[in-house]
């Protein structure tokens, strides 16, 4: 494949205005999927989470999961949207075997919730307002893996295989209104929008949002118009889209591609594209049925559903604070940088940060273990920050045990690391392993004499003047602590010993 | 009156992946203009205050508890299927047709 040619991006800017359109679909976390009772779980063997309803068996029918409807309202309402006083399902017909009844159970015209907004964060402070169209209640589909062919791709496959335990799990699909205005920091926009939903369903506790096991998905619509024309160019949409940094970096690469089209004198092809992960380019995929080839008609085993106003402002008593005041709060509550502001975020550390703090550690402290060393450790475990095997109380007691004295920094993350190989609590870990600063003055004097007896040439050294090779005698005395001793001390006493 | 070209019938028989042979093509535009002007009818006598109905009970919000409920084995889930490959629904190749 030959690669697109891209416009420089500030000529980009410079002759085009660009439009995105979001499309984000959240896998909800209830217990069981949409439609059945099936349990609604990441993985596991083929098919085990089916039954004749989510196999779209004859005579099967399917019944509204209420929790999964709650949680929609509760995400129409964190959205700012109207919830709709009825609404209800549409089918929405395709031949494409990842449906097994050949069509997916879907909303059309009738969304639960709409006409909302979101209000985002960019880096610089600045809020800017995304306005939502709607968010509608659908099913995920099942997974293929194609057979055959170069690539495993789906282009020259031989036959494909169908797993449908991902078939009927609660899905919302969360689509935006047309976001103009962006012009250079649409990229940026696009990531800070996904990051802000990503925040809120994470407060909402709704869904696990995680992009790279796809229960949090993104498809990006962008399209140029000449600057200072009102009409919007023609589209594409960009699927496959799997992180926040590929969220900007696919909205980038679209804007530079249509821009070269449209600069050579060419017309921008209204298509899907496929983003590669490994070199942030899109490509080309299915030619998309339009929508009137889906033949929506509504749902006639399912009854509509009408929300009651009650159970609606039942559930908006239970909606977090929004994800940009929350920034706010946190931000001049934790005295943060812009900077810091945005590392707390980024690796997610935000609540665990929180809870560390709730649990009697100074801000400082616990931003600094898991932004930066607990961070450090979940990439090299290939895990998820939260799913590091280790609470916030039990850093919290480990940052207690530095400021007592009783753990310099370097034993600290000894600790932690035992914590997180499954050794126990931080205490445990001292006690099983025999870590502790030698704080005794007696002990530490005596091991820094035998110290400096051993080498004479250096205790020279330092009295004719060179500090700095103070340095040898102090590495000599960690070695024979084991480290457990406190360097700053240790190099004072050796000072004092050298004058 | 509605009457259906044939152009769109061919259109809904790739939809609906229907071979249909040209003579098939002028039947069956012929017959589906006979049942939309029957639905038509409908259409005369809905006036404003007569909402339109998906379903026939005058039922809304039947919710199901979120529990668990016990589905089909893999090997229940596969029986029924013409092919079957490590444990998934093996379907002939998706793409190329369009092509």
């Amino acid at each position: 494949m030959t690669a697109a040619t891209l416009l420089p991006y500030d000529e980009v800017l410079e002759r085009f205005d660009p439009v995105l359109g979001l499309e984000v679909h959240v896998e909800l976390n209830t217990r069981t999927k949409m439609f059945c009772g099936c349990v609604n779980e990441f993985g596991g063997e083929p098919n085990t989470h089916v039954c004749p309803t989510c196999l779209g068996l004859p005579g099967a029918l399917p019944v509204v999961n209420g929790k999964a409807v709650e949680s929609a309202i509760r995400i129409g309402l964190a959205l700012n949207c109207t919830i709709a006083e009825w609404c209800r399902f549409a089918r929405k017909n395709y031949f494409y075997p990842d449906m097994p009844k050949n069509f997916q159970t879907s909303q059309y015209d009738e969304p639960i919730a709409y006409d909302g907004y979101l209000d985002v964060m960019l880096d610089d402070g600045e809020v800017f307002r995304v306005g939502i169209e709607r968010a509608h209640m659908e099913e995920d589909t099942g997974k293929s893996v194609h057979v055959g062919g170069a690539t495993g791709r789906i282009h020259g496959a031989e036959h494909s295989l169908l797993d449908y335990n991902r078939a009927g799990v609660p899905l919302i699909e969360i689509v935006t209104k047309p976001i103009e205005g962006a012009g250079a920091r649409a990229p940026e926009v696009a990531r800070a929008y996904v990051t802000a939903l990503r925040e809120l369903m994470l407060a909402l506790g709704v869904s696990d949002v995680r992009m790279d096991q796809g229960s949090m998905r993104c498809d990006a619509n962008v399209s140029l118009r000449p600057k200072g024309q009102q009409e919007f160019g023609t589209r594409t949409e960009t699927k496959n889209v799997n992180s926040l940094r590929s969220v900007e970096r696919a909205v980038r690469y679209e804007m530079q591609r249509q821009a070269a089209v449209l600069a050579g004198g060419g017309t921008v092809v209204q298509e899907t594209r496929h983003f590669q992960e490994a070199d942030g380019t899109t490509s080309p995929g299915r030619p998309k049925e339009t929508s009137e080839d889906y033949r929506y008609f509504p749902e006639p085993d399912l009854v509509p559903v009408a929300p009651s106003r009650e159970w609606v402002e039942e559930l908006r008593k239970t909606l977090p604070e929004p994800p940009w005041k929350r920034r706010k709060r946190i931000q001049e509550e934790w005295q943060l940088t812009d900077e810091e502001l945005r590392d707390l975020f980024n690796t997610g550390a935000v609540d665990l940060v929180a809870a560390t703090v709730d649990a009697g550690a100074p801000v400082d402290e616990a931003r600094s273990w898991w932004v930066q060393f607990l961070t450090q450790q979940a990439n090299a475990r290939g895990v998820e920050l939260a799913d590091l095997a280790i609470t916030p109380k039990q850093v919290a007691r480990v940052i207690e045990l530095i400021a007592e004295g009783k753990l310099t920094n370097k034993l600290g993350r000894q600790v932690v690391e035992a914590v997180l190989d499954g050794e126990g609590e931080p205490d445990e870990v001292i006690e099983a392993r025999g870590l502790k600063v030698v704080s005794d003055d007696a002990e530490l004097s005596r091991i820094v004499d035998e110290a400096l007896a051993a080498q004479p040439d250096v205790v020279e050294k330092i009295r004719g003047g060179k500090v700095q090779a103070a340095g040898a005698i102090v590495g000599a005395v960690m070695k024979a602590t084991r480290g457990q001793a406190d360097a700053k001390r240790v190099r004072e006493l050796v000072l004092e010993r050298c004058k | 009156m509605s009457t259906i070209s044939r152009d769109e019938v061919a259109h809904l028989a790739k939809l609906a992946r229907l071979a249909v042979t040209e003579e098939e093509l002028d039947l069956f535009a012929g017959q589906l203009d006979v049942i939309l002007d029957a639905v038509a009818k409908v259409s005369e006598v809905a006036t404003d205050d007569v909402p339109p109905t998906s379903h026939a009970v005058p039922l809304t919000n039947v919710f199901r508890e979120d529990e668990v409920r016990p589905g089909l084995t893999q090997d229940e889930a596969l029986s029924g299927a013409p092919a079957a490959e490590d444990g998934r629904f093996r379907v002939p190749r998706i793409l190329g047709e369009e092509q």
